[in-house]
């Protein structure tokens, strides 16, 4: 309990320091996941709209698949893109293991699916609602995904937001992809993990605060500008 | 010039769904100008027929046959559903929907929309979502989304289901406009006195067979069988 209570005041004392350390890692942090929220968000909502509109052979194999992949293994998939962007690897060309870069595409890995099945559930629920509008109107394929996704988008938010709940989160596939190497690849997961490791609990929970302070913040942001809440909205 | 897009003729069209006839096999052909109202009990067929003619469901036998392409075709001609659509916008967004689908920017798409939206009587806040509308105003967006891209023909089905007396009034008053400004209208219904206001013609359908089409005052005057006839009393249709 007593290191509890010396994670929360050092964890005060480091916000309010603005410690440049904790600054860093932060920032990292937040450009890691953002950027790989994105770049799964521009994968997983399209992809999940489609699934949704689209009859198609196997389709309900895909999207079994697509469930299941919400639940990959951090570590396994770490593992994958380790032995793709190693040195001997299919990529070891281009120099990437070891970078944020590495970390993005680790998380991309395993947020996408996760974003593309949420997606998938809110955009169906919303095409049986419109289905017969937009036959009736003649929009063409992509028009009929788009409007889905427009109307839908404050569902696909949440989708977006889980994914990068999970992805903020994250220590598993990025300490192996990263190497949690100060000043290039510590974000905040790893850098717990790290104090963990060392026995500086009080260190490690005063970074799991900043941690899940900052995912709070980012989900309360997101929704107050998007004014999910606000009054005969829809 | 523009061909237009009728006659429409279905040829021995008719629809299974679960191994079930819903209905047929269903001839006519749709021409001229005026209403044609479609009327049945319960069941009958009525809102599958409609769908038919318009597309929107699989024909299992038969044809149904436009006069022109099915992509010109469609998007001339235009359905109102018995629950209004409501998309997750603005009144004034959803009516001006399918013009935008149409690649007309926004605001000349909004502007038409609050044209016709004023043409029907929708005095509701237009910037307020579309969810907020009374019954009567959520046909009436409907109507109003329906005859932005000023459909040739325009199916409605039962769009007064749920309307009360007023605003069933005002829905009339609309859909005889446009009849008079040369839509082709067809539209079924449960209400006989509706019918016998509107319809210029009348197809009477039993058990997913059109059993009497005739003409409204021949129609009424002297029903051919004992089912419409039964229908126009009110009694029970054995």
């Amino acid at each position: 309990m007593n290191d509890i209570f010396q994670g929360l005041s050092q964890a005060m004392r480091l916000v309010l320091a603005f410690d440049p350390g904790l600054v860093e890692i932060t920032l990292r942090s937040l450009h890691v996941t953002v950027t790989a929220t994105l770049i799964a968000s521009a994968i997983g909502l399209p992809l999940g709209a489609w699934i949704a509109v689209n009859r198609f052979r196997l389709r309900r194999y895909a999207i079994a698949v697509l469930n299941a992949l919400m639940g990959l293994p951090p570590v396994v998939v770490g593992l994958f893109v380790y032995v793709i962007l190693s040195r001997a690897g299919p990529l070891g060309v281009l120099g990437l293991l070891f970078t944020p870069t590495a970390m993005i595409i680790a998380q991309v890995i395993i947020i996408t699916p996760i974003i593309a099945s949420i997606s998938h559930q809110a955009i169906r629920e919303l095409w049986a609602d419109y289905h017969d509008l937009l036959i009736s109107l003649h929009a063409s394929r992509s028009q009929r995904i788009g409007t889905l996704i427009w109307d839908g988008r404050r569902a696909l938010m949440t989708a977006a937001l889980a994914g990068f709940g999970r992805a903020i989160g994250e220590v598993g596939a990025i300490m192996i992809v990263g190497g949690n190497i100060d000043h290039a690849t510590r974000v905040l997961t790893t850098a717990i993990a790290l104090e963990t490791g060392k026995g500086d609990f009080a260190l490690a929970l005063a970074l799991g605060f900043v941690l899940i302070a900052l995912a709070i913040a980012v989900n309360l942001a997101l929704h107050i500008l998007s004014g999910t809440e606000r009054g005969s909205r829809w | 010039m523009v061909s237009p897009i009728l006659p429409l003729t279905l040829d021995a069209v008719e629809l299974r769904r679960g191994g079930k006839r819903i209905l047929g096999p269903v001839s006519l052909t749709l021409d001229g100008e005026g209403i044609t109202i479609v009327l049945g009990p319960n069941g009958s067929g009525k809102t599958s027929l409609l769908r038919a003619m318009h597309g929107l469901e699989w024909i299992n036998r038969g044809h149904a046959t436009w006069n022109g392409e099915a992509d010109s075709v469609r998007a001339r001609q235009a359905f109102v559903f018995q629950t209004p659509v409501l998309m997750r916008r603005s009144v004034l967004d959803c009516i001006a929907y399918p013009l935008r689908l149409d690649g007309i920017d926004r605001r000349r798409a909004r502007d038409r929309a609050a044209e016709l939206a004023v043409s029907v009587g929708l005095n509701a806040t237009l910037d307020a979502p579309a969810q907020v509308l009374s019954g009567g105003e959520r046909q009436k967006m409907a109507l109003a989304r329906a005859l932005i891209r000023a459909p040739e023909v325009l199916f409605l089905d039962e769009p007064c289901a749920n309307l009360d007396m007023a605003s069933t009034a005002e829905i009339e008053t609309i859909l005889a406009r446009t009849r008079d400004a040369g839509t082709r209208i067809v539209m079924s219904t449960h209400n006989i006195g509706q019918a016998r206001r509107l319809a210029d013609d009348v197809i009477f359908l039993h058990d997913g067979r059109i059993i009497e089409s005739a003409r409204r005052d021949a129609f009424f005057a002297g029903p051919g069988t004992l089912e419409a006839r039964a229908h126009i009393n009110g009694d029970l249709i054995p």
